[in-house]
């Protein structure tokens, strides 16, 4: 992802392509698209993944999070035929510094989820499923998920933080 | 903002995340993210559990057409629409709603003045602009409704809310929100039903207000 944002290496978006690609058309139809449908949406989604890539921050995303939300997004603004409405991008300064601590923290967070969700009971993953599917309405979503999501929220707030500083200290200088 | 003292509940982070809001409730907790990095990162780690749940999704082929297509289209300009942005005090997805810089308000008498941003089916989405010292129409609701403060500061039964401050308003809840001395109180408003107002003058007129 990295060198398609910073050296818009095609190669490498192919690369991207052949994982997400797939998955994306399989999520999509899962929650109600037709095939074609899907492949339209997908085609979408990939070529948002290309320029919007600039707005990707891995101190405060991972990439199948960042692809998942656009992808949401598409196929909302699709199947309600409405603009969803989609919260302010921060913008992202022109140089910065990646901090590795933060990006392998974040990694590892999300990899502790990974697990958490591969070692729900069947019953209690459907749940999740249907949530992220968007299969449940707001009335329906009650009760906490009961996932740990709480030191991934706060390491993404590091994320969150570098950057407001780094944006900061540009406008200083 | 780390002043923010009222967020997003929980689940309503979870079913925007997930696209299960409906558009005037979606439109304030964009408005609120907007503001909030600690609900930014909340709902950043939802997204992220959304994608672990898409990368566990049984994977369907793709077209090599398709492919090539999209290869091909790389060098073209970006087809997606502009990213919108904030004007003044109205964050990003409230200024798209309107256009030009300001909304338009319409008068609802003493001073109290409102601009219908959307409204549908589902339910609507409204900018409520209350003088310093003044108290909104006593009211309670048919269903959910969400209050977030752009301008000055309010309080009711509940507790007060400044700038980027959520209040969440339950079917079986009753308040009277007053706008605190100062700058005048702007807010922006979903309610997936009409609000239920208690004295007579309000009522009679609300098939008029739209409210």
């Amino acid at each position: 992802m990295l060198a398609v944002r910073d050296q818009r290496d095609k190669a490498a978006f192919a690369a991207l392509f052949d994982h997400y690609a797939p998955r994306l058309k399989g999520f999509i139809m899962r929650s109600g698209s037709t095939a074609a449908e899907a492949e339209e949406i997908v085609q979408d989604v990939m070529l948002a993944v290309w320029h919007k890539a600039a707005q990707f921050d891995p101190h405060q995303s991972q990439v199948s999070g960042w692809v998942y939300r656009i992808a949401r997004n598409r196929q909302i603004d699709i199947k309600r035929k409405e603009n969803r409405p989609v919260p302010e991008e921060i913008k992202q300064p022109e140089t910065t510094e990646a901090d590795g601590s933060q990006i392998v923290a974040l990694e590892q967070e999300a990899e502790r989820l990974r697990t958490a969700i591969a070692g729900l009971k069947p019953a209690q993953r459907e749940v999740i499923e249907k949530a992220y599917l968007g299969e449940l309405t707001h009335q329906e979503i009650q009760e906490e998920t009961g996932l740990p999501l709480g030191t991934i929220k706060s390491r993404i707030r590091l994320g969150l933080e570098k950057l407001r500083h780094d944006l900061k200290s540009m406008r200083e200088t | 903002m780390s002043d923010i003292r009222h967020h997003i509940p929980e689940p309503l982070l979870l079913a925007y995340a997930s696209g299960n809001l409906p558009h005037a409730y979606a439109v304030v907790v964009a408005a609120h993210i907007s503001v909030c990095d600690q609900c930014r990162a909340a709902s950043e780690g939802h997204s992220i559990v959304g994608g672990q749940v898409m990368e566990d999704t049984a994977p369907q082929a793709v077209s090599e057409d398709m492919k090539s297509r999209l290869m091909a289209m790389l060098d073209g300009p970006d087809p997606l629409p502009p990213t919108p942005r904030a004007k003044g005090l109205y964050p990003a997805p409230v200024a798209e709603l309107f256009s030009g810089e300001q909304p338009k308000w319409k008068g609802l008498g003493m001073g109290v003045k409102q601009s219908i941003l959307s409204q549908n089916d589902s339910g609507s989405v409204r900018l409520l602009y209350i003088p310093g010292g003044r108290a909104m129409p006593h009211h309670g609701h048919n269903g959910l409704e969400l209050t977030l403060v752009l301008q000055g500061a309010f309080s009711d039964e509940t507790g007060r809310f400044q700038r980027g401050d959520v209040e969440l308003g339950l079917p079986e809840m009753e308040h009277t929100p007053i706008a605190e001395a100062g700058p005048d109180c702007i807010c922006l408003a979903a309610t997936d039903a009409r609000l239920k107002f208690n004295s007579l003058i309000p009522r009679l007129m609300q098939p008029f207000l739209n409210i």
